[in-house]
């Protein structure tokens, strides 16, 4: 990777940040819980890395590696969505 | 086909931006959660095509399993053990960034013998933010769950051990820049986060865990991004930029809802936090009055106004049900009653709004501290139901007390006050609530559910 391409990089983490401040300072305070729980399962994204390294054609190391870090994504993933959606559900006004 | 799923991740970026837009509000955030959660099984579907997989077995097998204990615990976990549910799935996402950070370096060095500097750079801050985040969720994980003391732990020379830890880490992460196909430093450095991660979160108190599983999010997220930068993928530094500044956002929320710096908090704050014990002795005295559940449904009967302060304990107890047939009755006899949240009551940000959602109290009633606070003097009776440092008026008024500053529910204003507790124990600053003993106040003793349901039977009896 040029340094170049980090910078490029860099520019998208740094406003991806200000959008996230932006949005986030909008949920109200009686959704914190599940904002948590459903931005946590946003951080499985790494799913999609460990898809990269689980799947190489040559067994190795990497390999091994990709499917234990695919185990503990998909936990996030499912587990995250799952348990966000079950709590939203009962968010109720009468 | 890179111009596909270089789209493909585009649209998963918008949607999970989408998503988190549509949690502003209680109406819509379900339909952003599925939002976000198709975006995801976009990026997950595309990423099949990915030249790079080629074979299926451990991808299946690593799906599977994954998906079969992530769905086990979401829907066999109980609304009062949330805290610790988001602690562990923390740990997780963590461990996989660091993990693939690892992995991808395996990778790297075998098909491109000649590591760039930026690349080697993302990889180590990656596995050092992936295994901190991992090791430190699970004490975490292990302090709400009670495995691991609730207490502040303090040992000699703490911070110096922990400086140390971290200069070793960076240390050994600028050789591995310089040599990258050293492997030994990427294992020392592993070994290193994982005890870091246990080091920092070992210290925070259990009632501090808000601000430090808040903070853990914010890691994990800020993990996702730097395995993006790895992988060079725009869409997984989106994803994790944006958890990162939510947890970052709802850290500075739990430290302001304490009135404490982050360094506060995270090296062990009050010295006597979570004693039990404390300054108890030279706090404030006096009787406090005590009341029965049938003298108080009459206090209640004539009420017009009723605040329900709930804390730690009602989610302790289970009590939220109990609380909700309370808040029932009272509404059957028109009195109007209103739920009074601090930011900091429970084990993490919005716990007693889940709880009170789970038991079907409408969101509408429930009141965050700078919406109800001006209010109290329009009380007839705030009833506190397991809280007490967030209710403790010497926060207002006594400069020696260590929660002076603290912003905290003006219950004292209402016209009777209430309060739900087993005994006169202080609470988790250490410290005793001279609220106990003021005129206004009665002392209702019993642990949180028996004690409601007894006063809702008192109630149905008038």
């Amino acid at each position: 990777m040029e340094i170049l391409d980090l910078l490029m990089l860099i520019y998208v983490f740094v406003l991806a940040i200000f959008v996230g401040f932006e949005l986030i300072t909008k949920v109200p305070p009686t959704l914190h819980t599940p904002l948590m729980s459903g931005s946590n399962a946003i951080s499985g994204i790494t799913i999609v890395g460990a898809l990269l390294s689980a799947g190489a054609e040559e067994f190795a190391i990497s390999t091994i590696l990709g499917m234990v870090a695919l185990i503990f994504a998909t936990i996030n993933v499912v587990g995250g969505y799952l348990v966000t959606d079950r709590m939203l559900k009962m968010f109720k006004k009468k | 086909m890179q111009i596909v799923s270089y789209l493909i991740y585009l649209i998963a970026s918008v949607l999970f931006i989408f998503g988190i837009k549509k949690l502003g509000s209680p109406k819509t955030a379900r339909q952003g959660n599925t939002l976000s959660s198709l975006g995801m099984f976009l990026a997950v579907v595309i990423t099949l095509f990915d030249q790079r997989v080629l074979t299926f077995e451990y991808i299946i097998i690593g799906i599977i399993v994954g998906a079969a204990i992530g769905s086990v615990m979401a829907l066999k976990v109980q609304m009062t053990g949330m805290p610790q549910m988001v602690g562990i799935l923390n740990g997780f996402g963590g461990g996989a960034s660091a993990l693939v950070a690892f992995a991808e370096y395996f990778y790297l060095i075998d098909h491109a013998p000649n590591l760039e500097v930026s690349t080697s750079i993302t990889i180590v801050l990656s596995v050092i933010i992936g295994a901190v985040t991992f090791t430190g969720s699970f004490i975490a994980f292990g302090k709400l769950q009670g495995f691991v003391t609730g207490k502040v732990v303090k040992y000699p020379l703490q911070n110096l051990i922990n400086v140390i830890l971290l200069l070793a880490v960076l240390g050994a992460g600028v050789i591995v820049v310089l040599e990258p196909l050293n492997t030994i430093n990427l294992y020392g450095i592993v070994a290193v986060s994982l005890i870091l991660g246990v080091l920092l979160v070992l210290p925070i108190g259990g009632a501090d865990m808000p601000v430090a599983v808040s903070l853990l999010n914010s890691y994990s997220g800020i993990a996702a991004s730097m395995t993006g930068f790895v992988l060079q993928n725009n869409m997984l530094i989106i994803a994790g930029a944006l958890v990162g500044a939510s947890g970052i956002i709802l850290t500075i929320i739990m430290c302001k809802g304490m009135n404490r710096s982050l360094m506060n908090v995270v090296l062990g704050g009050w010295e006597d936090a979570g004693s039990g014990e404390g300054a108890g002795g030279d706090g404030p005295k006096g009787d406090a009055k005590s009341v029965d559940a049938e003298e108080l449904a009459m206090i209640l009967d004539s009420a017009q106004s009723v605040v329900i302060v709930p804390g730690y304990g009602m989610a302790v107890a289970q009590a939220q049900h109990a609380v909700r047939d309370l808040t029932n009755i009272l509404e059957k006899k028109k009195i109007d009653v209103r739920f009074a949240i601090h930011p900091v009551a429970g084990r993490m940000p919005g716990h007693m709004n889940v709880l009170l959602a789970e038991a079907q109290v409408s969101y509408d009633k429930l009141f965050a501290l700078e919406d109800i606070n001006d209010d109290f003097n329009n009380v007839d009776v705030a009833i506190i139901v397991g809280a007490n440092d967030v209710v403790n008026p010497a926060a207002r008024h006594d400069q020696s007390s260590p929660i002076y500053g603290m912003p905290i529910l003006n219950v004292d204003y209402a016209k009777t006050v209430v309060v739900n507790k087993r005994s006169l124990n202080v609470g988790y600053a250490g410290i005793q609530n001279e609220l106990f003993f003021y005129p206004n106040t009665l002392m209702y003793f019993g642990s949180a559910k028996e004690a409601m349901n007894k006063l809702v039977n008192e109630l149905k009896e008038l």
